[in-house]
């Protein structure tokens, strides 16, 4: 396969996947500041949304004041913000184009179908009661084309690459979405056990698509360090970082045994692994939630580094 | 359809008994679900000069240009005697130049002529073969009566659309298919990668790596260029995924590099390799030409076979067959004044009003007079740029070209049609029966390309 052909599969999973987790996001910020809240402005929230899609500085340099239907913009529509729905999917499709024969017609169609529509979308004459419905067209687009994906590509370095793309950037995303509310998390805050933090617990959980299933796996109310537990090292949670390394590392043993040869970003991704599968929830909130997830999100990068240099992404 | 006579040519009897049963209403429904269709797939060309908004659909018409076994057996033969032809006055081109110098084509057309690559004398491309895939235009003026229009030697394009046609109509007219005896033409990139195979550098003990040239997703045939690498399983590759080391060609993989031995281009001539042609060139190998020189790659179609598509070698072609076969053209040309000679040019410039007149490196439709349908105005126009630079013009007579039933505004009417057969020479000569049939959809037009509102059909050629 060409390096060319490999990098711009990888980043093709990594903006599907990027489009998807900011539809959620921008799902929890909006559901949060629908929310009454006393004396404080409920458009602060956007900032934390903000945060974690990325792009703060970007949004404040274009729109200055934080509102709702800026903000909703920039994330979805904005195709000068790079992180928007609508560059990840242009980005993706402009891959696809480029990579036509290493995707079967069902992945290229399902993603070219999803762009086409999208195109038609007139944000300037969008209701609001229509957001909701843009953003799971957004997710359900996004699940077509990984079920696409898995029911018809060939197991072998196509698939390999697009799975790495999915779930590093997963990985990066679910820790960043901690990382932005860990003080949310910490015992020490103030607002222990208000009404507020139950809120923002629950759109933790929703930015990830986890407030029903966390009920299911702890059969407890929202505790925070359950949350951290959950999102951080929990193997049966799919957007876990231990879930998602758990498929990193076995992607790229397949990797290796399929080249014949183990390359530097398969130990990097065995340690991180063994580091989330001895990791316990108490040690890690003791030495510091946000220290932890800083490493982590570096450990991410390096891997992501490692792997473009293995195989040759921009030889 | 109808022919010269009234009634219904015989092959065309079955479609329109089902035209018969179709009403317009229904047709243009079928119409707008093949058009997403088309969309979906993305089969699209783009156009110069606008990234991403302007990828466009080549108007597809249902109704298909049917050919009979006959008519298709006679058509064949008469392209293998062509191409196998212009292949032999290629080598001799490149070579000793034995037809210049049996006085049978003027020097100076050969030598002074821009398409003309000096670099290829004495090259010796495997099996003797230049032009391994030709796209040979074709119209049909009565019964039994076909010319060639021209040849394309250098990178034919639209396959790909003979190709996606026939896929959408068996898609959304099973019925058909099963009412008529069509044959089939999907065994095209098998052929074409079988070709590709016999031509690789023969000292080669392994399997040979094919891979497809493209100038990249801008490109207004790159949806082609991913399809026709796609349906051969080779890799589509960029100049930059391409380097010359240690006197072979190389890709870029994830393994490392990885040698090429056939490499499919479509990408032109200037832009193949810097160091020999083009210097500014981005999309080529650099070193590639002297990797090809040593025969350590197979480059197709060559360098430099665009001499024999040349629209004034064009009037030569039938003394070419000739020359090289021993025997008189099975296909007509049409006769062409070549504004060179004088007497051509003075009969050219007193009845413009009746003739085609067409640059000699102009393509695509660009730069041509079709006089009946021209004013005043432009034939004026045109007269002045012919008298001023003669060589440059070739004029032909309007033919009278075959119409087929297309649907168009007000209904189903007659359209003008030509055909486009892609042959494959390697080992041997292979063409699947059938072509890209492009139409004119402007009433009374004669010109079918895409880039002046042309549109397509698909072809069938029916089997005995």
């Amino acid at each position: 396969m060409l390096g060319r052909t490999a990098n711009d599969l990888y980043w093709l999973s990594r903006y599907i996947e990027r489009a998807e987790n900011m539809a959620r996001l921008i799902e929890a910020g909006y559901r949060i500041a629908l929310l009454p809240r006393a004396g404080d402005d409920r458009n602060q929230e956007w900032t934390s949304t903000l945060e974690s899609a990325g792009c703060a500085a970007q949004y404040h340099a274009k729109h200055g004041t934080l509102d709702t239907r800026n903000v909703v913009d920039f994330l979805l529509f904005d195709a000068s913000n790079p992180s928007s729905i609508h560059a990840c999917l242009a980005t993706a499709r402009r891959n696809a184009r480029a990579q036509r024969t290493a995707l079967t017609r069902e992945m290229w169609e399902s993603l070219n179908s999803s762009w086409l529509e999208f195109q038609t979308i007139k944000p300037d004459t969008l209701r609001p009661d229509a957001l909701p419905r843009i953003l799971d067209w957004i997710k359900e687009r996004s699940a077509a084309y990984r079920g696409a994906l898995l029911n018809t590509i060939l197991r072998n370095d196509t698939y390999f690459f697009s799975q790495l793309g999915t779930f590093l950037e997963r990985a990066d995303n679910t820790a960043r979405i901690l990382d932005v509310k860990y003080y949310v998390l910490l015992p020490s805050t103030s607002m222990i056990g208000s009404g507020v933090d139950n809120a923002q617990w629950e759109a933790i959980l929703r930015s990830v698509s986890a407030h029903r299933s966390y009920r299911w796996v702890y059969k407890d109310s929202y505790r925070s360090w359950r949350i951290a537990d959950y999102l951080i090292l929990n193997r049966a949670m799919p957007r876990s970082l231990r879930a998602c390394y758990g498929e990193i590392e076995s992607t790229l043993d397949d990797l290796s045994s399929l080249y014949g040869e183990e390359m530097p970003c398969a130990k990097t991704a065995r340690s991180t692994l063994a580091l989330l599968d001895k990791g316990d929830i108490d040690t890690i909130f003791q030495s510091g939630l946000h220290e932890f997830l800083i490493e982590f999100i570096a450990r991410n990068n390096r891997v992501a580094h490692e792997i473009s240099e293995a195989y040759h992404f921009n030889s | 359809m109808n022919g010269l006579g009234q009634g219904v040519r015989e092959p065309y009897a079955a479609v329109s008994a089902w035209l018969d049963t179709m009403r317009v209403e229904d047709l243009r429904k079928k119409s707008a679900e093949a058009e997403l269709l088309f969309r979906r797939t993305g089969i699209t060309f783009a156009v110069y000069g606008d990234a991403e908004a302007a990828e466009r659909l080549i108007p597809f018409d249902m109704i298909p240009r049917i050919i009979s076994a006959a008519e298709w057996r006679r058509l064949s033969t008469g392209i293998e005697q062509r191409v196998k032809a212009l292949n032999a006055f290629m080598y001799d081109i490149y070579h000793r130049q034995e037809i210049i110098k049996a006085g049978r084509i003027p020097a100076e057309l050969v030598i002074q002529n821009s398409a003309f690559v000096p670099e290829m004398i004495g090259v010796e491309p495997e099996l003797g073969i230049y032009s391994h895939i030709i796209g040979i235009d074709i119209v049909r003026t009565a019964e039994n009566e076909f010319y060639v229009l021209e040849d394309n030697t250098r990178t034919p394009s639209g396959v790909s659309y003979m190709l996606e046609n026939r896929e959408t109509m068996m898609h959304m007219f099973p019925n058909l298919f099963a009412e008529n005896r069509v044959a089939p033409v999907e065994t095209y990139p098998d052929n074409l990668r079988k070709t590709l195979e016999s031509v690789a550098p023969h000292r080669l003990d392994t399997d040979p790596v094919i891979a497809v040239l493209t100038p990249g997703i801008y490109n207004s045939a790159y949806f082609e260029h991913a399809f026709l690498a796609d349906q051969m399983g080779v890799e589509l590759v960029e100049g930059s995924d391409l380097v010359v080391m240690d006197g072979y060609l190389n890709m870029k993989t994830t393994q490392g590099l990885c040698r090429v031995d056939v490499l499919y281009r479509r990408v032109d001539d200037a832009f193949l390799d810097p160091l020999t042609f083009d210097p500014s060139s981005m999309l080529g190998v650099p070193g590639l030409f002297d990797v090809y020189r040593a025969g350590n790659v197979t480059i197709v179609n060559a360098p430099g076979a665009g001499i024999a598509d040349d629209k004034a070698i064009y009037s030569y072609i039938p003394e070419i067959i000739e020359f090289y076969m021993g025997r008189p053209p099975i296909l007509k040309n049409v006769p062409t004044h070549n504004c060179r000679k004088p007497d051509a040019l003075k009969y050219v410039l007193e009845n413009m009003a009746e003739l085609v007149v067409k640059e000699v490196h102009g393509s695509g439709g660009y730069g041509m007079l079709v006089g009946p349908a021209a004013t005043k105005e432009e034939i004026e126009t045109f007269r002045a740029r012919v008298k001023a630079n003669p060589d440059n013009y070739i004029a032909q007579p309007t033919l009278a070209l075959s119409t087929c039933p297309t649907l168009v505004e007000d209904g189903i009417a007659p359209r003008h049609l030509d055909l486009r057969p892609f042959v494959l020479i390697g080992d041997e000569v292979r063409l699947v029966p059938g072509g890209l049939t492009r139409v004119a959809l402007r009433k009374g037009s004669l010109v079918v390309n895409s880039s002046q509102g042309g549109g397509t059909k698909d072809t069938w050629v029916l089997q005995d």
